[in-house]
């Protein structure tokens, strides 16, 4: 056992710290670290720069242009990131449906679809939920019926998150309507400005407009945007699932809040004494602490396994279930220090001389309630659960 | 023992939820709640025409209330409608007034706003380590330094104001437009003022104000563990409805296991809430008060964050939408912990209590 990194890696390491400083503008990381809303422009920007350093697709391997990291590398990429507050790459074209061309699609797919993906002129939005089928996916209804070259796509999907940037869509449809659910769903690209195709606002509860509905009436979408064969996007969808987590215990993300907390704690006061001082509240923060060093060994534990043996497996499901609750932990923590300077709305602007609290503060109570958000998608911590019972049991 | 309201609370209870249902409903509460000025005048004096300003006032002081039951009444409707009128204020400075023996009639019969100035930057919820201060000037006071989140300050004519007299806590009456008001609506609706005073005249109110700060403060500390009661109860309504209702897997999903429970977990820690409410409001009014209400105000703090965050994470993305009333719920319950003493306050307060003994 040796959890010392390999001087390769040490290397690697430097030299991604080294890009971030001389690369992430000051205006990219000064808006991530205020903690409101990213418009499309950072995100964009961030993602052409990343682009044209061929680190984008982060999971890609060296043959489709990506930089052909190990698990343990994205880990480091992941953590240096965060660390630097560089926007998340929004993973919908990187990496989820990369990946899946890689896998599925064909030769054609591949030279138009990769090579916009990695250079950030592609915005992909993820259309799988729909109002009825949120965890029980295989239900889903969007009908995608076949007219000569096309195929006709009607129905809704919804909370597709930042729908409003995205130029185009990557959708499960159902293709056939009898025997069981999930043998008759397919995988389906569509531009977002086909006629028919409608996007509609969705605003969360912190009031931020982060996830959309996305109707389809009559959409007429070329069959050589079938991805793989008619009928087998269930195996495509579960093979994305499985790319979506690499990341999942989104350490590096909470390294950097655990990070903000205690500068926070140590400018607050409480009855006269820094905040980090009532014991009450410290003991908070040792709790998670302690929970973030053991998830970041976890985490290096199932990264080591699959880098040995290919896959995953389903013990994955423990990094989201962890990692999304030591995540909405420390955001209950730079809440709660804020006491009753959280309670402004962040868009009601107080006059400009009349700071609330420490500075990009402002939206901590929003990001927390936003981030209730992280143990419900990508599959809910009961539905993790479900999963490794499953495995568990074998009942 | 008896734990029914009497026929006169029973009825300001359903009078007040009858006018609510009405007036209140969830989309145009959002609407009031969440756009300036953060409240709506006409539901404020209709309300203090059904007389909700005097259920918090005894009658030797002109109202018809003012026990620790009245006011868990009135503010678990409010919490039930999640209204956003600004009777916190209100409440708060009756306490004050009654303490210093002052005359109340235009809080009772609405004429006059009243909001209560307690928090600063540095210490949001302990009136000891106070530093606002105050001089004397010729004939009255003046009033220096910042005070933070006071709700209901947004539209307030008088304010109260704490702030340190000679060392000791004290309590000062300021007409609201002598003072530096600058107001904003908070994440779970509703209104509040940060206020800058500078040399600002003030009238005393309360010289040695210790008793008065914790009557104020017992009091507060029930109302919001009331409104939080009565938040719970309906968010915990919506929760079971979807679980009925809602289907995925062929089934609706309170036949998971897994769900069932996990809601009935929160139930019992609801009626907890509640029993600690009711134990706050029986001691209101005597020494064992404040650190009755250190105990419910920490105990609702640690359940209310709870039944916020399980009803979103039981009902799935549909409690994470703005659309949903089950998100506002859920913010107000989150957001009362922020008021007047959080659950690391109250168990602090708790625990130098047991040093001291
Ligand atoms: C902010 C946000 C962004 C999202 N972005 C996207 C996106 O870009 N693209 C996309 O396609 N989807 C997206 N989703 C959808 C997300 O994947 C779904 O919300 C999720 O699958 C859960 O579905 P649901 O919300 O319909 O809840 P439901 O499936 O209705 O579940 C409700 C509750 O029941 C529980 N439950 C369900 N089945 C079981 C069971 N068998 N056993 C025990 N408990 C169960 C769930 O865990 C949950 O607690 C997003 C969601 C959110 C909130």
């Amino acid at each position: 056992m040796d959890l010392t990194y390999s001087p390769q890696e040490e290397t690697f390491r430097a030299e991604v710290r080294a890009f971030l400083e001389a690369e992430l503008p000051d205006h990219i990381s000064a808006a991530v670290r205020s903690g409101v809303e990213l418009p499309r422009e950072i995100y964009q920007e961030w993602h052409e720069i990343l682009g044209r350093k061929g680190w984008l697709g982060t999971t890609w391997p060296k043959e489709y242009g990506g930089p052909g990291w190990t698990p343990v590398e994205r880990y480091i990429f992941d953590v240096e990131c965060s660390r630097a507050y560089a926007p998340r790459i929004v993973a919908f074209g990187p990496h989820m449906l990369g990946p899946v061309i890689q896998k599925f699609g064909s030769d054609a797919q591949k030279q138009d679809i990769l090579p916009r993906i990695l250079s950030g002129e592609d915005w992909w939005a993820q259309g799988y939920s729909e109002p009825g089928a949120g965890s029980d996916l295989a239900s889903l209804k969007t009908r995608a019926e076949r007219d000569g070259d096309h195929y006709v796509v009607n129905g809704q999907k919804t909370w597709t998150t930042l729908g409003q940037h995205a130029n185009r869509i990557f959708c499960l449809v159902r293709t056939k309507f009898d025997g069981k659910p999930q043998e008759g769903i397919s995988f389906l690209l569509m531009d977002i400005d086909t006629p028919g195709i409608e996007v509609r606002p969705i605003r969360l509860i912190e009031g931020g407009h982060e996830v959309n509905e996305v109707f389809f009436s009559d959409v007429r979408v070329p069959v050589s945007n079938l991805v793989g064969e008619e009928n087998k996007g269930w195996t495509i969808a579960k093979y994305l699932l499985t790319h979506e987590r690499t990341n999942i215990a989104g350490v590096g993300i909470s390294m950097q809040a655990l990070e903000e907390v205690k500068a926070l704690a140590r400018s607050l006061k409480r009855r006269g004494k820094p905040l980090i001082e009532d014991p009450l509240f410290a003991v908070r923060i040792a709790r998670v602490e302690s929970d973030l060093e053991a998830m970041k060994i976890t985490n290096l534990r199932m990264l080591f396994t699959a880098q040995k043996h290919g896959q995953p497996g389903p013990e994955t499901s423990i990094l989201k279930i962890k990692g999304t609750v030591i995540n909405q932990e420390l955001r209950d923590l730079a809440r709660r220090a804020l006491g009753p300077l959280a309670a402004p709305f962040p868009g009601h602007v107080i006059d400009g001389n009349l700071v609330m609290g420490p500075k990009d503060t402002d939206a901590n109570a929003a990001v927390y309630f936003n981030n209730r958000k992280t143990s419900i998608f990508g599959g809910s911590n009961e539905i993790q659960r479900n999963i490794l019972t499953k495995t568990m049991l074998e009942l | 023992m008896n734990f029914d309201l009497t026929e006169d609370r029973q009825m300001l209870s359903d009078t007040l939820r009858r006018y609510l249902s009405a007036n209140c409903v969830i989309e145009k509460r959002n609407e009031i709640a969440y756009s300036a000025p953060f409240h709506s005048p006409q539901c404020w004096s209709e309300m203090a025409e059904l007389g909700i300003p005097g259920a918090l006032v005894d009658e030797a002081h002109g109202g018809y209330g003012g026990t620790g039951f009245d006011i868990a009444v009135v503010f678990e409707e409010l919490g039930r409608a999640l209204c956003p009128e600004p009777f916190l204020g209100t409440l708060l400075a009756s306490r004050l007034l009654l303490a210093a023996g002052a005359d109340q009639q235009d809080l009772i019969d609405g004429s006059v706003r009243y909001a209560v100035a307690i928090s600063e930057l540095d210490e949001p919820y302990d009136p000891a380590f106070m530093i606002a201060s105050a001089t004397r000037s010729g004939e009255g006071y003046a009033l220096e330094g910042r005070k933070t989140a006071v709700y209901g300050g947004h539209v307030t004519d008088v304010l109260l104001v704490a702030a340190m007299l000679d060392g000791r806590p004290a309590v000062f009456s300021v007409e609201a437009k002598s003072a530096a008001l600058t107001s904003y609506g908070m994440i779970d609706g509703g209104g509040a003022a940060e206020v800058v005073f500078d040399a600002t005249p003030a009238t005393l109110l309360i010289e040695d104000a210790g008793k008065a700060l914790d009557d104020m403060f017992a009091a507060g500390r029930l109302a919001l563990c009331a409104e939080a009661v009565g938040a719970m109860d309906v968010a915990y309504t919506l929760l079971l409805d979807y679980l009925r209702t809602r289907k995925q897997f062929g089934t609706a999903i309170g036949k998971f296991q897994a769900l069932q429970h996990r809601a009935v977990d929160l139930l019992a820690e609801i009626e907890q809430a509640r029993s600690i409410t009711i134990s706050l409001a029986a001691a209101l009014g005597s020494d064992e008060a404040m650190p009755r209400s250190a105990m419910a105000k920490g105990l609702i703090g640690r359940v209310a964050r709870l039944v916020a965050e399980e009803t979103i994470q039981m009902q799935g993305g549909i409690a994470m939408t703005w659309e949903y009333a089950s998100s506002h719920y859920a913010k107000r319950l989150v957001m009362i912990d922020h008021q007047l003493g959080d659950t690391d306050q109250c168990e602090g307060e708790i625990i130098r209590r047991y040093a001291a003994a």
